[in-house]
């Protein structure tokens, strides 16, 4: 079985006693891009986070290749192969960008920094500036960059395209999208610009105060301006 | 020139940082030998503390361990290889693999209880921790020599025929080519992925889990790796003094090997270097100049570096050398 399978089962999430995720369950298949859409502050973030193991669960279950990681350390999940890319951009502000790159490759040969330097060329011009010397869209590259390296399973992208210039936008979804194809990552993508999420997404999920209230084809969502204005309160995608 | 790794390791400079530290080093020690004959044996003792606030950068610099008790790994090792010579192995080298392993033990021991604390608490069991080891020293006196100290033991000479010579000639000349090695290396453990991992732990311990990183053993065995360090340190100074006493293990070697570290700039093995090397100078110059009041000026000093440069000497030069090259043509 290839791995990237994820499994989302019931889960009841949030930040201590609050609950925020009320019962999402979902299934991602192994390389396969999901879209997770919906209003501000409908738990799209503490979806991502709940997966990764940094809130607070209070039932379900998460599983990865049918291994149930609900238990599992937010470094435990990592190493079982999820990436993550925060919303916050989890740069470590007191390396460079070359240490940033190999703190992320997990004992793999320097030598592949290369391939973030080779996505974003911008972060060779930088890689030795401090990460907290970085603009807010280099950090995002970074960020992105760094997670690649590693060779996430299961790649969790939280905005990742808020602060970037439109033609590093188009570069960083082209570039995850061959990511997704050669290697077969499965993506799972929330993003505010709907269109470009439905256009890299086969397939998304709304969500609706803390419940999946919406699953399909990401093509169906776009083609219908109705559920776009129902649940995501916009005239069109 | 130091080496810059450019994109994807290639090397744009002459000199690796390891080798660069480690001519630094025998180029300080050539200059201490050449010019300061007489003061050998200070030297030395500066290369033996020198060990001690590498070792304490290493937890504090690097993994964001806040400790005041690292003097114990220090005085433990020193006691532990005293003791060694006592027993009959006298072999210098010999002496300093005790004090690295004794050192590296007791890291270990401690570290694994300190790094499951942060913050205040950490800090309280860091200064615990000194405490019990210095009042065990004073009270195991058929071990340590109590508060006369442990010094009815000989050293025998280097390698089997080189001497410690009265002058401290020999002494001070093994005690910089030991420091070069180990300073060359640190370098090279730090900018591992071990070693940007423990940075990345001091900065965010969250954004570390999230790329995979174990964070407990990471520290602990970074408090191994310090623990070594600070018993090279401790067994070069019973090698070279001929006496381990109390102070190897007190709060106030401690204290000060933190002030030093502060001073120079912590999170960089080149700083702690330099707070060693300015603190002890300092101190000396103006300890003879002024008995008296060389402790209020060493404190008006290191109020001035904190104002003026509150991340240490190394930093401060570093934004200063950025300006004159910014400013050149």
């Amino acid at each position: 079985m290839p791995g990237g399978n994820l499994e989302v089962e019931d889960l009841v999430a949030g930040y201590g006693a609050t609950r925020v995720l009320e019962g999402v369950s979902m299934r991602v298949a192994a390389g396969e891009r999901l879209a997770v859409l919906g209003r501000n502050g409908v738990g799209k973030t503490t979806l991502l986070a709940s997966i990764m193991g940094l809130t607070q669960r209070h039932g379900g279950a998460v599983r990865i290749d049918g291994q149930d990681v609900s238990r599992s350390s937010t470094s435990d999940r990592a190493r079982k192969g999820l990436g993550y890319v925060p919303q916050t951009r989890d740069v470590f502000r007191s390396l460079n960008v070359e240490e940033n790159l190999v703190a992320g490759l997990k004992g793999k040969p320097r030598d592949l920094t290369r391939v973030a330097y080779e996505m974003f060329p911008r972060l060779a011009e930088r890689h030795w500036n401090l990460a907290g010397q970085l603009s807010g869209g280099e950090q995002q590259m970074l960020s992105i960059a760094r997670a690649i390296l590693g060779e996430p399973t299961v790649l969790l992208l939280d905005e990742p395209l808020e602060g970037l210039a439109p033609v590093i936008c188009d570069n960083l979804m082209a570039a995850l999208g061959e990511l997704s194809a050669q290697r077969a990552v499965t993506m799972i993508l929330v993003e505010q610009q709907i269109q470009r999420a439905l256009d890299f997404a086969e397939n998304a999920v709304v969500l609706d105060r803390g419940r999946l209230v919406w699953q399909g084809r990401s093509a169906d969502l776009a083609a219908s301006p109705e559920l776009v204005e129902r649940y995501l309160g916009a005239a069109s995608a | 020139m130091a080496t810059r790794a450019g994109p994807s390791g290639i090397a744009s400079g002459l000199l690796s940082p390891e080798l660069l530290g480690f001519l630094v080093v025998w180029a300080l020690g050539t200059v201490g030998y050449v010019l300061f004959p007489d003061d050998l044996a200070f030297l030395t003792r500066i290369v033996s503390i020198a060990f001690l606030v590498l070792s304490l950068d290493l937890v504090t610099g690097y993994c964001g361990v806040a400790t005041l008790g690292h003097a114990a790994l220090f005085g433990i090792a020193a006691y532990a290889a005293g003791n060694a010579a006592r027993a009959g192995w006298a072999d210098p080298l010999v002496l300093l693999a005790i004090g690295a392993l004794v050192g590296a033990v007791s890291g270990l021991a401690t570290g694994a209880l300190i790094a499951r604390f942060r913050g205040l608490p950490q800090l309280v069991l860091t200064i615990a921790v000194g405490q019990l080891v210095a009042a065990l020293c004073n009270k195991l006196g058929w071990l340590t020599g109590g508060s006369d100290g442990l010094s009815d033991y000989t050293v025998g000479p280097l390698f089997g025929r080189i001497a410690f010579d009265m002058y401290g000639r020999v002494a001070f000349l093994m005690s910089v080519a030991i420091l070069a090695v180990v300073f060359a290396l640190l370098l090279r453990i730090v900018r591992s992925p071990f070693g940007l991992l423990t940075r990345a732990i001091k900065d965010d311990t969250v954004k570390a889990r999230m790329i995979g990183a174990s964070i407990y053993p990471r520290l602990v065995a970074m408090y191994g790796l310090s623990g070594a360090v600070a018993g090279i340190g401790g067994a070069l100074g019973a090698i070279t003094a001929g006496v381990v006493g109390l102070d190897g293990v007190s709060f106030e070697r401690s204290a000060s090997a933190l002030v030093m570290l502060v001073l120079g700039g912590a999170g960089n093995l080149w700083g702690a270097l330099a707070g060693t090397l300015v603190f002890h100078v300092f101190e000396h110059l103006v300890s003879t100049a002024n008995p008296f009041h060389w402790m209020s000026l060493v404190g008006a000093m290191l109020i001035l570096v904190v104002v003026f440069a509150p991340r240490g000497l190394s930093f401060g030069a570093i934004v200063l050398w950025s300006k004159l090259r910014a400013r050149s043509p």
